[in-house]
C-alpha cells in the first residue's frame, strides 16, 4: 500500500507503454523512433510495474528470462541479414516486401531492416531488464536486514 | 569431382560431431562404425591417385575473404596425397583401436569427438592450398591435441603437460602466422601452388631471413625440434591411441610437412639448408641418447619419434635428390611402424598393467598376435631387409655418402642415430615378448588383446613388410609423386626394389654396421637403465623442460605482480587510470591534428541556450559538492535533461528521446545501487582530492577543446549529406538516423548489440558474485 499511486499507474500505463513502444519501433524508419528507443520504452513499462509493486510481478509479466530475450534478439538480427545474401547481396543487405495498404495503418512497409530493428528492440529490453532485475535483487536482502 | 576433397573433410568432421550420439547407439562397436568415415575418406582420396601420379592436381576452390585475398582452397598433389592417406588410413585403425583400449571409459563418446575433430583438422592441414587455411587447420590440430593430451584431466600432471604442448606449439604458430603474412606481402599471393612457382622472388627479398626464422618457429615447435623438443615426450600423458596417432604418425609430422611444402618457395638457400640440417641433426642425436635412459616403453618410443623428426628435418635441410627421396620413404615407413609400435605398447599396458620395460619379458606365448605385430614393426624400424625401413635407411646412407667435407658430420649423426634407434626399436617392440617370462611380477595376468586392438597393428606391420618386398606398390603411387611435389617437378622415376638397392658398396657396409651395433645396444640395454636415474636427475635442471618451467613461472609471477599493482579492486583507482589515459590520448590527438585552431562565432549568441547551459553548469557544481546521493542524482539528472533539451532545440528528436529514456533509467537503476553504497563522506585524503579535481578539470577542458575543434574541422562534409540523400531512395526510410543504424551501418549495430548482450551477462556475473559473497558472510 506504500506506493499506491505508482502501483495503479503502473497497471494502467503498462499496456499503453508497450503499445507505444511497438508503435515507436514500427515508425522508426521514417519518424523519430526505432528499436533502441522502443526497447527502452518497453523496458520502462516493466520497471514501472516493478517499482510500484515488486520485481517478481514484473518478471511474471515478462514471462521469459531476459537472457533469452538477448539471445532471441541477437538471432533475429542475424537472421534478418540472411535474405539479402540469398538475393546475391552481402550480409545484412535490406530486402523489402512490396508496399501494401491496410485500412488503419495506411501504407505498410515491411522489410528485413525492420526485422533487424526488432532484434535490437529485444536486445535492449533484455539488457535493461536483466540489469535491473539483478541490481534489484542485490539491493533486496539489505532492506530485509534493515527491517530485522 | 572437384568437390571430392571437400566431401572427404566433411565426412570426417561430420563423423566427429555424430560420434557422441553414435556411441550411445552402438556402445562397444562404435569404433568399428566410426572407422568407416576415415576409411571412406581414404577410398575417396585414393580414387584420385591416377590423376595425381600423372602429375595433375585435384583442386577445390571457394571464395572466402575475397577482400583479403584469402580463399578456401584445397589441393591434392603428391605430397598432400601421401600425408592425407596416412592421416585417414592410420586414423581408421586408431579409431578401431581406441574402442578396445578405452573400452568402458565413461567419456569415450567425447574422446571420439576430439579424435575425429583432430583427424579432420589434420586432413584439412595437409590438403590446404592457402596458407591461411593451412594456419587455421594448424591451430585446430593444436587445440584438439590439447584436449586429447589432457583427456585424463582429473590429473594435474596431464593438465600441465597438455597446456605445455598447447603453449609451445601455439607460440610457434604465432610466429609462423607473422611469417605467412610476410610471405603474402612479398609474393602477393597466399596460394601455396602459386608460391611454389615464384622462383627466387622470396629468397631474394630483404625479408627472407625474417620469413625463414618465423616460419621455422612454427615448424620447429610443431615437429618438436631442439630446443622445443621437450613437449613431445611430455605429450605421452595422453591416452595411448592419441600418442600413436598424433604424436608419432601425423601431427608432429605437420612441421616437416610444412617445411617440405614450402621448400620450392623458400628453400634451396644456405640459410634454409644449414638451419634445418643442423637443428635436425642435434635433435636426432639428443633424442636417441636420451631415449637410452627411458624404462617406460612409451617414453622410449616418444624419444625415437623425436629422433625421426630430427632425421627428417636434417634430410630436408641437406636437400639433395637422394636426401629428399630418403626423407619421403622414411616418413612413410616411420608412420607405419611407429603407429604400430605405439599400439603394441598400449596393448601391453592394457593387458599386463605396466609399461616398464625392465619388468616386461616373454609375453610372446600369451600375446602371440601382438608380439608378431611388435616384431614386424621393430624389424622395419631397425632397417632389417626385407622390411620397408631398410630401403629408407639405405637411401639415407646413399644421401650421406654423397656429401663431402664438413657435411660428413651429418652422415655420422645419421649413423649414430640409426644405431641407437635400432636398439630402442628392439627394446620397445621385441624386448617385452622375448626372454624368460616373469608373469608373476606383472600387475595383471596378461592375455591376448581383443581383435580391435590387434587388427590395426598387425595390418600396418604386415604392410611394412609387403611394401618392403614389393616397393613399387607404394613408391609409384605415393613416394614418387610426393618427391615430385617437394621438388616442384611433374614426374619422378624411382626404382627402389630390393635387388636394385642391395649392392656391395659403402651404404650397404654402413647398414651392416648399424645392424650389428644396434643389436649390441639392445643386448646391453640394462646398462643404460642402471645409470638412468642419476643421469636424468643430473641433467634435468639444465634441460629445456626446466627452462620452460622457469619461463612459465616467471610469466605467471609477472602477471600476478602487475595485476596486484594495477587491479587494486577500488573503483576510484580504475576511474582515475581510465581518465588519465584518455586525457593523454586526447592531448596527443589535439596536438597531432594541428594544435588549437578555432574561432568562436559570438554573433550566434542565444539567450535560451545560454540560460540552459548556465543551469547545467550550476547543476554540475552541485553534483560535485553535494554530500547526499539523492542530491547528486538529481543534479546529474538536471545535466542530462539539459543535454536532451539541447538536442530538441537543434532538431534531433531521436537523440533527445534516447537521452531522456536513458536518463530516466539511470536514475531508476541508481536508486537500487544507492542502498548498497557506503554513506557519502570524504574518504580520500586532501591531496588525492586535489589530484582528482585537477585531472577531472583537465579532462573536461580537453573535451571542450575537442568539441570546438570538431566544429571547425569538417572531415568530409559529403558523407552526411550523401547518407541523407541516399536514405529514402536506397533504404526506403525517411529517418536517416534509423536508416544508418539498421541498414547502412547495420553490421556495426549488430556488433554493438552483441557487446551489450555480453555486458548484460557480465553485470549478472558480478552481481551474483556479490550475492554469493554476502550469503557466505552471513552464514
Amino acid at each position: 500500500m506504500k506506493y499506491f499511486i505508482l502501483k495503479r499507474a503502473g497497471h494502467f500505463l503498462f499496456p499503453a507503454l508497450l503499445v507505444l513502444s511497438l508503435m515507436v519501433l514500427y515508425r522508426g524508419h521514417n519518424l523519430p523512433g526505432g528499436g533502441f528507443i522502443g526497447g527502452l520504452m518497453a523496458a520502462t513499462a516493466f520497471i514501472l510495474v516493478g517499482i510500484g509493486g515488486s520485481m517478481d510481478e514484473a518478471k511474471a509479466k515478462l514471462r521469459i528470462d531476459p537472457v533469452m530475450l538477448l539471445g532471441i534478439g541477437l538471432c533475429v538480427a542475424i537472421v534478418s541479414g540472411l535474405p539479402g545474401m540469398f538475393g546475391g547481396g552481402d550480409f545484412l543487405t535490406g530486402v523489402w516486401l512490396p508496399t501494401f495498404k491496410v485500412p488503419v495503418l495506411g501504407a505498410v512497409h515491411l522489410g528485413t531492416p525492420l526485422v533487424f530493428d526488432i532484434g535490437v528492440y529485444l536486445v535492449v529490453i533484455g539488457f535493461t531488464l536483466h540489469t535491473t532485475f539483478n541490481l534489484a535483487e542485490l539491493s533486496q536482502p539489505d532492506e530485509q536486514e534493515g527491517a530485522e | 569431382m572437384t568437390g571430392l576433397l571437400f566431401y572427404s573433410l566433411l565426412l570426417i568432421f561430420g563423423a566427429s560431431l555424430a560420434a557422441p550420439w553414435l556411441h550411445r547407439l552402438f556402445k562397444d562397436r562404435t569404433g568399428w562404425v566410426l572407422s568407416l568415415a576415415p576409411f571412406g575418406a581414404f577410398a575417396l582420396l585414393l580414387s584420385q591417385s591416377g590423376a595425381v601420379v600423372s602429375g595433375e592436381e585435384v583442386v577445390y576452390f571457394v571464395n572466402w575473404f575475397s577482400s583479403l585475398g584469402c580463399a578456401f582452397s584445397l589441393r591434392l598433389d603428391g605430397l598432400s596425397m601421401l600425408m592425407a592417406l596416412l592421416v585417414t588410413g592410420i586414423g581408421g585403425f586408431i579409431v578401431i583401436y581406441a574402442g578396445g583400449y578405452m573400452h568402458g571409459h565413461p567419456r569415450l563418446g567425447r574422446f571420439y569427438l576430439y579424435l575425429l575433430s583432430f583427424m579432420g583438422a589434420m586432413l584439412g592441414l595437409v590438403l590446404s592450398n592457402n596458407i591461411f587455411v593451412l594456419f587455421v587447420f594448424w591451430e585446430l590440430t593444436s587445440i584438439t591435441s590439447y584436449l586429447l593430451i589432457g583427456f585424463n584431466h582429473e590429473k594435474a600432471e596431464s593438465r600441465w603437460k597438455a597446456l605445455q604442448a598447447l603453449l609451445v606449439t601455439g607460440l610457434g604458430a604465432m610466429a609462423m602466422l607473422a611469417g605467412f603474412i610476410l610471405i603474402g606481402q612479398v609474393a602477393g599471393t597466399y596460394e601455396l601452388s602459386e608460391l611454389s612457382d615464384l622462383g627466387g622472388l622470396l629468397t631474394a627479398s630483404p625479408y627472407y631471413t625474417a620469413i625463414v626464422i618465423l616460419v621455422l618457429g612454427g615448424a620447429f615447435t610443431k615437429s618438436a625440434q631442439v630446443p622445443f623438443h621437450f613437449w613431445l615426450p611430455n605429450a605421452m600423458a595422453g591416452p595411448t591411441p592419441v600418442s600413436a596417432y598424433l604424436h608419432s604418425a601425423t601431427m608432429v609430422k605437420a612441421g616437416v610437412f610444412l617445411m617440405a611444402r614450402l621448400t620450392p618457395a623458400i628453400g634451396g638457400t644456405a640459410l634454409w639448408g644449414n638451419t634445418l640440417a643442423i637443428f635436425g641433426a642435434i635433435t636426432l642425436v639428443l633424442a636417441v641418447v636420451l631415449g637410452l635412459f627411458q624404462k617406460d616403453v612409451k617414453a622410449v618410443l616418444a624419444y625415437t619419434t623425436l629422433g625421426v623428426l630430427g632425421l627428417l628435418t636434417m634430410l630436408l635441410g641437406i636437400g639433395t635428390e637422394y636426401a629428399i627421396k630418403a626423407m619421403v620413404v622414411f616418413l612413410l615407413g616411420h608412420a607405419l611402424y611407429k603407429a604400430t609400435l605405439f599400439m603394441v605398447a598400449g596393448s601391453i599396458d592394457h593387458e599386463a598393467g605396466t609399461r616398464d620395460a625392465t619388468l616386461l619379458r616373454g609375453l610372446r606365448g600369451l600375446m602371440p598376435i601382438t608380439a608378431l605385430a611388435g616384431a614386424l614393426a621393430a624389424f622395419s624400424m631397425s632397417g632389417l631387409p626385407p622390411f620397408f625401413g631398410f630401403i629408407g635407411k639405405e637411401l639415407i646412407y646413399k644421401a650421406g655418402v654423397s656429401l663431402g667435407g664438413i657435411d660428413m658430420v651429418f652422415l655420422v649423426a645419421a649413423l649414430a642415430g640409426n644405431i641407437l634407434m635400432m636398439g630402442l626399436a628392439l627394446t620397445a617392440g621385441v624386448g617385452p615378448f622375448f626372454g624368460k617370462p616373469n608373469h608373476e611380477s606383472l600387475p595383471k595376468k596378461p592375455h591376448e588383446a581383443p581383435v580391435s586392438m590387434w587388427i590395426g597393428p598387425i595390418s600396418l606391420g604386415l604392410l611394412g613388410l609387403l611394401i618392403g618386398l614389393l616397393p613399387f606398390m607404394a613408391t609409384d603411387v605415393l613416394v614418387a609423386p610426393a618427391i615430385a611435389a617437394i621438388q616442384n617437378t611433374n614426374i619422378v622415376e624411382l626404382d627402389l626394389a630390393l635387388w636394385t638397392i642391395v649392392k656391395p658398396n659403402l651404404p650397404l657396409l654402413l647398414s651392416c654396421i648399424t645392424i650389428v651395433c644396434g643389436a649390441v645396444v639392445f643386448i646391453f640395454r640394462h646398462k643404460a637403465w642402471q645409470v638412468a636415474d642419476p643421469v636424468l636427475t643430473a641433467i634435468r635442471p639444465w634441460g629445456a623442460d626446466a627452462m620452460y618451467g622457469r619461463i612459465f613461472n616467471g610469466t605467471m609471477w609477472m602477471a600476478k605482480t602487475q595485476t596486484r599493482w594495477l587491479q587494486t579492486g577500488r573503483l576510484h583507482d580504475y576511474v582515475f587510470m581510465i581518465v588519465l589515459v584518455t586525457v593523454g590520448f586526447l592531448a596527443w590527438a589535439i596536438v597531432s591534428f594541428g594544435g588549437l585552431q578555432f574561432e568562436v562565432d559570438w554573433s550566434e549568441f542565444n539567450l535560451i541556450m545560454t540560460g540552459l547551459v548556465l543551469v547545467m553548469i550550476l547543476a554540475s557544481i552541485v553534483a560535485v559538492v553535494a554530500m547526499s546521493y539523492v542530491t547528486v542524482l538529481v543534479a546529474l539528472g538536471v545535466v542530462g535533461l539539459g543535454v536532451a533539451m539541447i538536442f530538441v532545440y537543434y532538431g534531433a528528436p531521436d537523440l533527445a528521446l534516447t537521452q531522456l529514456l536513458v536518463e530516466t533509467l539511470t536514475v531508476v537503476l541508481f536508486m537500487y545501487v544507492i542502498l548498497r553504497l557506503p554513506p557519502l563522506k570524504k574518504i580520500s585524503r586532501k591531496i588525492v582530492r586535489v589530484r582528482d579535481a585537477v585531472l577531472a578539470s583537465t579532462f573536461g577542458f580537453l573535451i571542450m577543446l575537442m568539441v570546438l575543434k570538431a566544429v571547425n574541422i569538417q572531415f568530409n562534409h559529403k558523407i552526411s549529406e550523401k547518407l541523407a540523400a541516399m536514405s529514402y531512395p536506397e533504404a526506403k526510410g525517411k529517418n536517416v538516423v534509423n536508416v544508418i543504424l539498421v541498414d547502412f551501418r547495420a553490421l556495426d549495430t549488430l556488433g554493438e548489440i552483441t557487446v551489450v548482450s555480453a555486458a548484460a551477462l557480465g553485470i549478472a556475473a558480478l552481481v551474483s558474485a556479490g550475492l554469493k559473497e554476502r550469503k557466505e558472510r552471513r552464514s
